[in-house]
Formats: C-alpha cells, structure tokens, sequence
C-alpha cells in the first residue's frame, strides 16, 4: 500500500481512454455504486468542512474523570483513553485527514503532470532523467523515506503527507506521460503544429483533454492510498500528536484493544469506508472511460460487418462424378455471434460444401465473406461468443457441431488440421519451434520424446528447411516469416491428417516464398492423399492448387463447382467481378488490404 | 549471459550508493545534536563537546561521510550511537524475520493470485468473479493494517486460534514459528493479491485471444496443456513485474504489520532508528533495503528471460 500504482495500469487507462470525458459526471450516475460511493465521499467532505462547528466538545479536552467511558447523552460514542470525547475527535480527525490526503494529492498532481507533460511532449534528455527519477523513487518503500524525513523535519503531518505527494508523483508522471506519448503524434495533434498553434495552446487544448479523465481515475487510487499511509503513520504513533486524526484514534483504541474494542470500531469505519469509496469511485469512473473508448472503436469496425442478402439459388456447375470417400459434408452451416443484447448475428448462412478424399476445395471471396468463419466451424474453433447455429458439418459421417469437446480434441490434429494465415503470430513466441513440433506428436500419438524428435527433424526437412536441427532449436523470433509457414505446414501433416484447414496459408508470405509454399502444401496433399479446404481471395491459388471451389459474398456461397466448369463460364456478377479484380491486376493479388476477415464482425 | 547480470547489477550498485549518498545528506541536515540527546540535559558542555567529537560529528559532512564509506568498503557498518550494537548484528538478525515475513507473503500472493487469475480468465462469470472482485475490493482499498487488526480481533482475540502477537523462532518451534506469521502474512498479502489476480487475468485474457492458442488448439493438444503451459507461460511476465513493483511495497508495509503482532523485524529498528537520528543504525538499513531491492529486480529480469527468450537478447 506505500506503492504508487503499478505502471501498467497507467498504461491501459492511457491506452484506453481515446475520447475525453465531456459527460463523465452525467454517465457516472446512472451506476447505483459510482453515486453511493460519490454520495459517502460528499458527505466525508462536508463533515471535514463543518464538522468541527458541530462538535459538541474540545476535541483536546482530556478527562481523568471519563477515561474510556460509555455512550451516554453527553457523549455520543463515549469517550477514549484520555477520557476526550470520541465523536468530537472523530469530526475533527475527519477534517485533518482529508486535508493531509488533498494535500499529497496537489503535490503528486502537480509534479506528475507536469513533468510528465514535459517528458512526454518534449522528449530528449529530459525523458532520460525523469525515468531515472521515477525508477529510484519507487525503488525505495515509502515508509522508510516517510520515517527517515520524520528523523529529519520533525513530527509534522503536513510536511509527511507533502513529501509523500512527492512519491506518489510517478503515478500522475507515468499516466501523462504514456498518454501524451501516445497523442503527440496523432494526426490531428500535427496538424495543429503545422497549422501554426503554439506548443502551450497545442498541450492544453488537444493534449490536456485526453489527460483529464485517466487523471481523475487515478487521483481517486492516489487520495485512497494518501489516505492509508497517512492513517498507517498516525497509527504507528509517529504522527503528529497535536492534531485528531484517524489513524491517531485507532493508535488509541488498539492500546485498549481488550479493555474497549469499541474504540478502534469508528476510525476504521471512517479509513476503510473512504478508501472503498474511492476505490468504487475510481473503478466506475475506469469502467465508463473504457466503455466509451471501446464504444468509438466499435462504431469504427461497424462497416465491416456482413450485411445480409437475400437467400438466391446458388449457380452450380457440378464437379463431375468423384467416386473417392466423402471426408467433409458441411450442409446449411450457419454461424452466429451472441451479441450484448441477447440477440445473435449471424455472419454465415447456408454455406453446403462438400470435400473428398484427395480433393483440393477453395473458398474463395474477400475479407468478411465468412469463408474462415465456415473453415473455423469445421475445426470448432471459432472465436468466443461464436458458435454453430444451424446446420452440420458431418466428418466420417459424425457431426461435428454436436460432438462433446473431448471427441472434437481428438480429431483435432490427428485427422483433421490447420494451417494459419500469419506464421509468426501462430507459433508460441516462449517456446522452441522443436517443442511446437514435438508437443502434439507425443500427445496425439502416444510417441516418445525421442521418436517424436526425429520425425520433427524428418518433417522440418521435408518442408524444405535448410538446416532441420538448427531450426528445432531455435524460437520463433529466430527464423523468418517463409520458414516460420513451413513450420507450422510441418506442424499441420506432423500426425498424418485426413483433412487439411488452410487459411490463406500464403496470403502473409513475400510474393517469391508464395509460389513454393504452394508447391510444397500440394506436393504433401498429393504424397498423402489428403483432402483439403483451401481459403483464399486469390484465383491465381485456386486456379493453382484446387480441384473444386466456392465463391463466398456476405457470408453464403454464391456459386460453386469444379475449378475447370467454373473458370470457363463464371456466371455469377460477383465472380466476374473477383475475375476482373486479378486480370486488373499486375502480378499476384496485392494482398496489404486483407486484415484478417470477419475481424469486425467479431470483436 | 554473464555479462548482462554483470550490467544489471553495476546499475544497482550505482543505485545503491545514490539512495546512501542522499540519505546521508538528509540525515546530517535533520541530525540535530545527538550527542546532547546521548547524554541527557545534564551533561555539560564539555562532555557533550568530548562525545561529538568521539562520534566524529564534529567533523565536515564530507569527512564523517568518508569515514563511513570507508568502513562499508570493508565491511564495517558502524555501530548503533545509542545501544553501541554493531549495526551488521542489529540488522541481520532481524531482517531474517522481516524477509520471511515478506518472502511468505510473496509466495502466498503468488499462489493465490495465479490461482485467481487464471480461473477468472478462463472461466469468467458466476462465483469466481465475485470471489475476484470481493478480493480486489478489499485488497485495494483497505490499508493492510486495518485488514490486520480485523484479523487479531477475530482469529486471535475472539476465535483464539492464534496469539495475537509475538513471534516464535523457526529454530524453537516450527508450528509455533508458523503460527505466529499467519495473521500477519496474510495481512499483508491481501493488497499484492488484488493487484496481481487483476494483473494476471487481464494479460491471460490478452494471450488467450493470441492466434497461436487457436493453433494449438488446432493440434489438439489438451486444454490444460495449452491454459497452464502456454497462456500462462505468456502472462506471466507483466504479472511478474507487478510482483516486483509489490515485493517493495511488502518490505514497506511489513514496517507497519510488525507493530501491530509486535513482531521483532527491521521495522521496530526502523521506527527507533529513524525518530532518534541514530545515522549509522539507519544507513545501515537504507543500504539493507537498497541491496535487496537491486537483488530482487535481477532476479525479476532474470525469470522474464527464462519466461520470453525474446527478453533473453536485450
């Protein structure tokens, strides 16, 4: 509790709060705890302003007399050790606390923002120094600093609670300063600079405002924690003895623990239901801050969404008589997001498709068509909140939409499997790529450590790594974005798979490593005769690599059939169109404008 | 390797010797005449004169200082100018109770806190989030020392399941040792459990929504492999550097638990220490804290490295 607050907290208020508060107060009060919680602080707040007139006795006024004497009508909540009469010291210690805690709160407000104003907006040999500042400050327990000033200035609550202040700035300084770090360089902060504002106007109209918020977030944990150390000091019996406090009343009461247990029951009433206050308060205050940023960022990803379309007949060419096994027979999929309100959006719709033995299917259509949604529904990974609504997906004649998680685990990766899109992000950055190989060899086919070992290097080498071992031993940030694919390729056929999932297994890749990455996927899916749901936007691929294909828009299957029948007469306006967009282009699609699909539709 | 650690703890020396060099100044400047208050107000001049000067604080602030860099070089702290104990004795002994206080409190935080944080992570929703935020209500809000006289009043006072203050050696007596750290320990853990369930579940939530977990799931391999070795293996950085920022406001907040079980720490020392002005005594323990601080920050860059091998180059 003698910490300032971890920085990274400040980090995430700072990241999430990309909108001022223009109605903090306004939103604060719909929630029933912000206004309890706000309501209590109001009235500590009064209480410490006219308390003292309210008192009925001196708070001083000690009393052989009544030493640790009972409720009475003269005194309210007795009297203490003393024989001083508790509730008027209670109402005096009221006003002396709150005013030390404000008082370390002015000073860590001041010294925090502005130096963190400063270091953040101006950088350069300033930013080094404040770090450095920072890092001994919180190197060092609070306590020891606050007992050594005492040594030094003598028992003075003021000047303890200003030099505490002086601790707690890192707080304020750090939440400044990861704000403005991240504003500075906003557009529309440039664009003020190069519009000629000057750096004081630039900082208090554009930077200020964003600061405002996460501020008082923080300078309500700052007064709670000002608020216990000062309490914790006064209890220790170091405090100053002239003035009622909090933490001098509990002093007192813990002396009589045994004889007046009673003693120590109102300042502790008065410290913790402060400290909770403002703890309530601050998280609401949090918690609507976030609630607005996250709502801005929504709003932003709305576009993406699917829009719906009116159910059509889907144009199909037919793919000729494949007499080999069906593998997958995926019949009017559809899969849906819960959303906040109860309801359910639903981003694929009657998708059927169906995979043999052997066979290569594409799914093609651009980003937010639904086609790794309906690739995701077959492995039953979708991302959380999604979930199969209708249809099945019937592998070997199970369905998979219905199977208990311990059955779809161990098909996962033993007969059915996936290859990502973005190679780095899908390998665990904390382990060795051998481990990754070896990991699911051992738990999908009960292998030792050393056999599965050699079937790894065995693997690596068969995708075309260079030097197998040193790449086993190495961690995914070691090797490159092509290997990293080859990888996870390796990954994918490591337990002998029936069905593959490739998600745009190329699209991430440099156009050069591109082609034999797809050399190497259809070699292994012809040595191995696997089936395979190839996702794409790329005709290019399909044309390549596949033997059927669908075409994906707003989350149905338009058109579909064997690659041959399909390429020769497109029927479909959109097909034509995903025809146009690849002949429009010069070399292989440009892939920098795919996100990874249905992002929006998720998050 | 080697010369990373070596790197690290040059900067904490540096560290050390600026918290020593400042405290020193700020102590010689609130000094006052120790040797007027060694004696008593009816000493004379003389001898007061005779004591200072015995003490050397009748030297300039460069030479005391000096002198008593020199003596640290070899090891010698000094001794206490009012008990003459030599500060090593003062201060080891009872930094052995202050640091299993700390160190109990450390391991409890971080059990309960990882037990926590993943729960609430992976299973959000329903009891665990009102355990969770019960939790980090308290543990936030309330200062450690209300949360340890709630628990003297009820287990010790009223429950008689504890005694309500002492403390019993290991060495006499290991359930009377544990039993006299409970309440305390837990006292003082509430505040870095908050902190580091909160901690730990946000970045297992992060890591959760990482696409690698998808692929792991993809190879099929069993979820508690993937929540309890990889995501958590992943999460545990951030939460490892709260428990440190944590481990700092242990050593603090023991000064003030130690008062309430009436616990022989370096706290009693430090509150004497400090309100009597006893310089040698007190640099002692700035040094003390300072050394355990720097030690405990190479020990928390360490583990990150052997957590994420990305942190191991730099």
């Amino acid at each position: 509790m003698t910490e300032p607050l971890p920085g990274a907290l400040a980090d995430e208020i700072a990241a999430a709060v990309a909108h001022p508060p223009r109605s903090l107060l306004r939103r604060l009060v719909k929630k029933p705890v912000a206004v309890g919680a706000l309501g209590f602080l109001l009235l500590v707040v009064l209480v410490a302003i006219v308390g003292p007139m309210l008192a009925p006795h001196d708070p001083e006024t000690a009393s052989a007399l009544d030493v640790l004497g009972p409720i009475t009508g003269e005194h309210l909540l007795g009297t203490d050790s003393a024989g001083r009469d508790v509730l008027s010291r209670l109402l005096y210690a009221t006003r002396f606390s709150i005013a030390g805690a404000l008082l370390a709160l002015v000073v860590a407000a001041l010294i925090g923002v502005t130096s963190g104003l400063v270091a953040g907006y101006y950088k350069k040999w300033f930013e080094g120094v404040s770090d450095w500042v920072v890092g001994l400050i919180q190197a060092l327990p609070g306590i020891v600093v606050l007992l050594a000033a005492r040594a030094v200035v003598g028992p003075s609550m003021w000047i303890s609670m200003a030099i505490f202040g002086v601790l707690l700035s890192p707080a304020f300084y750090r939440l400044v300063y990861a704000t403005v770090s991240a504003v500075r360089d906003e557009l529309y902060v440039d664009a003020a600079r190069v519009s000629g504002l000057s750096n004081g106007r630039i900082i208090s109209r554009h930077i200020l405002t964003v600061v405002r918020g996460p501020a008082l977030v923080q300078a309500a944990f700052v007064t709670g924690v000002a608020i216990s150390i000062q309490a914790g000091l006064e209890f220790l019996g170091l405090g100053d003895l002239s003035l009622a406090t909090w933490g001098g009343m509990l002093n007192d009461g813990f002396a009589s623990i045994y004889s007046d247990p009673i003693l120590m029951l109102w300042p502790s009433l008065a410290i913790g239901l402060t400290c909770v206050s403002l703890v309530l308060l601050a998280n609401a205050m949090r918690d609507t801050l976030e609630r607005s940023g996250a709502r801005a960022r929504r709003r932003r990803t709305a576009d993406l969404a699917v829009p719906a379309i009116a159910k059509q007949p889907v144009i199909d060419h037919g793919t000729g008589s494949d007499d080999r096994e069906v593998l997958l027979r995926i019949r009017d999929l559809a899969v849906g997001y819960g959303q906040d309100d109860g309801s359910v959006k639903v981003v694929v719709e009657d998708v059927s498709l169906t995979v043999h033995r052997g066979e290569v299917h594409g799914l093609i259509g651009e980003s937010g068509s639904g086609k790794t949604q309906t690739a995701w529904s077959v492995l039953r990974l979708l991302p959380p909140g999604g979930r199969i609504v209708a249809g099945s997906v019937e592998f070997e004649g199970a369905d998979l939409s219905s199977l208990s998680g311990a059955r779809i685990n161990g098909l996962r990766g033993r007969r059915i499997s996936y290859i990502p899109q973005e190679p780095m992000s899908n390998l665990d950055a904390t382990f060795t790529v051998g481990s990754q190989l070896v990991e699911p060899m051992r738990a999908k086919l009960g292998i030792s450590r050393k056999e599965a070992r050699r079937r790894a290097l065995d693997l690596l080498a068969r995708v075309g790594i260079p030097s197998p071992e040193r790449t086993f031993a190495a961690y995914p940030h070691e090797i490159s974005g092509g290997m990293a694919q080859r990888v996870l390729i390796a990954g994918a056929v490591s337990c002998d798979p029936d069905l593959i999932i490739a998600d745009e297994p190329t699209t991430a890749l440099d156009v050069t490593v591109q082609a034999d990455v797809l050399d190497l996927l259809r070699s292994l899916q012809a040595e191995r005769n696997m089936g395979m749901i190839l996702v794409t936007h790329n005709f290019g691929v399909v044309a390549d690599i596949c033997d059927t294909v669908s075409v994906m828009r707003a989350g149905r299957i338009v058109e579909t059939g064997s690659v041959h029948e399909l390429f020769a007469h497109p029927e479909h306006p959109y097909t034509r169109s995903l025809f146009d967009a690849v002949l429009d282009d010069v070399g292989p699609v440009s892939t920098d404008e795919h996100p990874r699909e249905a992002e929006g539709a998720v998050r | 390797m080697l010369s990373f650690i070596a790197r690290r703890v040059v900067s904490g020396l540096v560290m050390v010797v600026a918290i020593s060099v400042i405290a020193y100044m700020l102590l010689y400047a609130g000094g006052g005449d120790i040797a007027r208050q060694l004696l008593g107000q009816d000493a004379t001049a003389e001898t007061v004169a005779q004591k200072a000067h015995e003490l050397g604080l009748d030297q300039p602030l460069v030479v005391q200082f000096g002198r008593w860099v020199a003596g640290v070089v070899h090891g010698d702290f000094g001794a206490s100018w009012f008990t003459s104990q030599p500060v090593t004795d003062a201060i080891l002994s009872r930094l052995a109770v202050t640091l299993s206080l700390v160190l109990g409190a450390t391991l409890l935080v971080a059990v309960v806190s990882t037990a926590l944080g993943v729960l609430a992570a992976t299973r959000g929703g329903g009891v665990i989030d009102g355990i969770v935020q019960v939790v980090s209500l308290v543990g936030t809000a309330i200062p450690n020392f209300l949360i340890a006289l709630g628990l003297v009043l009820v287990f010790a006072i009223n429950l008689g399941w504890f005694t309500p203050t002492g403390y019993v050696q290991a060495t006499d007596s290991v359930p009377g040792w544990i039993g006299s750290i409970t309440l305390p320990v837990i006292a003082l853990s509430l505040g870095g459990i908050a902190a580091v369930t909160q901690q730990i579940r946000g970045s297992m939530l992060d890591s959760l929504r990482q696409d690698y977990v998808r692929t792991l799931q993809s190879r099929g391999i069993s979820a508690r492999s993937v929540i309890f070795k990889h995501v958590l293996r992943n999460a545990a950085g951030p939460a490892l550097a709260v428990l440190g920022v944590h481990f700092v406001g242990l050593l603090g907040g023991a000064v003030i638990i130690e008062q309430v079980f009436a616990i022989p720490g370096i706290g009693q020392v430090a509150v004497t220490a400090t309100s009597q002005g006893d310089i040698p005594l007190v640099m002692g323990l700035v040094i003390a804290t300072g050394i355990i601080v720097v030690l405990l920050n190479l020990v928390v860059d360490l583990a990150q490295g052997w957590l994420n091998p990305k942190v191991r180059l730099s």
